[in-house]
């Protein structure tokens, strides 16, 4: 029987090389991909509670979830798309028209 | 060590392995396809833990239709790779910090471990059929709105990606 504890720190490598990946890598695209990996990340860790709670309501919790991020990537997309017709990169160190 | 705790070491090396591969790919369809892999893995993972339906949807919807929404918007704009990515020799010493952290921390978890509770034997749960009516009882009678409302956000994100790529035609008077 595998302990909790051990699918508790799977769920947060997964989501520390997320979080790595959105601070140090420019491709928006591998930006965005890294998020998908910090909610897979945190899926994991609900299912393994909802399984050891016997309880299905994490379960659902993640249906949810996924089709959220499902929702997310099509408007997310479609941004970057945008943004590249109008800029011709997806180099986020360009993208700065925001900043003061 | 049980076939459990083999199954299980061997799975989290590929995840991260493929998490690790997706970050450092200077080729943007080679991180795509490693997260690719990454989900399949976490989709055993799930099979693992006894919950069939979502280790499902996590591979039609994840790996399939996200995935392929990925590759497809990486080589419509052919951006496989930007010049002057991140400079990974950089890493070193915030990394080592890192790793240090990662380790103690590893290290608490690991020795404080106790079972909290059973997890659902994987065999039992995925052979029958009955979780999944349990599930599905309690998808359409306890969490029915939540539901409803996922349907209308999809139609919304779907509508907003539309109005967002579509060019308007000016009107000619």
């Amino acid at each position: 029987m595998v302990p909790v504890d051990y699918y508790i720190l799977l769920s947060a490598i997964l989501f520390a090389i997320g979080v790595t990946g959105v601070l140090i890598r420019r491709n928006a695209l591998i930006i965005f991909m890294s998020i998908e990996l910090m909610l897979n990340a945190a899926n994991l860790a609900i299912v393994a509670f909802s399984s050891v709670l016997k309880s299905f309501s994490g379960q659902i919790f993640v249906f949810f979830v996924i089709a959220v991020a499902a929702a997310e990537v099509a408007v997310g997309l479609a941004l970057i798309v945008e943004i590249f017709k109008s800029k011709h990169s997806i180099d986020v160190d360009q993208i700065s028209s925001l900043k003061g | 060590m049980t076939i459990d705790l083999v199954l299980f070491l061997t799975l989290a090396f590929i995840a991260i392995a493929t998490g690790l591969g997706m970050l450092m790919s200077r080729n943007a369809i080679y991180s795509a396809l490693f997260l690719v892999l990454n989900f399949i893995t976490v989709a055993v993972f799930y099979l693992l833990l006894g919950a069939p339906f979502i280790a499902m949807a996590q591979i039609t919807v994840y790996a399939g239709a996200i995935m392929v929404l990925f590759l497809f918007v990486i080589m419509l704009l052919g951006a496989e790779s930007l010049t002057g990515e991140f400079n990974f020799q950089k890493l070193w010493f915030p990394g080592g910090l890192a790793l240090i952290l990662a380790a103690e921390a590893a290290y608490l978890l690991i020795s404080k471990a106790r079972p909290v509770g059973d997890i659902l034997a994987p065999e039992a749960a995925v052979n029958d059929p009955g979780t999944l009516v349990e599930l599905s009882k309690a998808l359409f009678n306890n969490y029915l709105l939540p539901f409803e409302v996922t349907s209308i956000l999809l139609l919304v994100a779907m509508v907003g990606a539309i109005v967002l790529t579509h060019k308007e035609k000016k009107v000619q008077k």
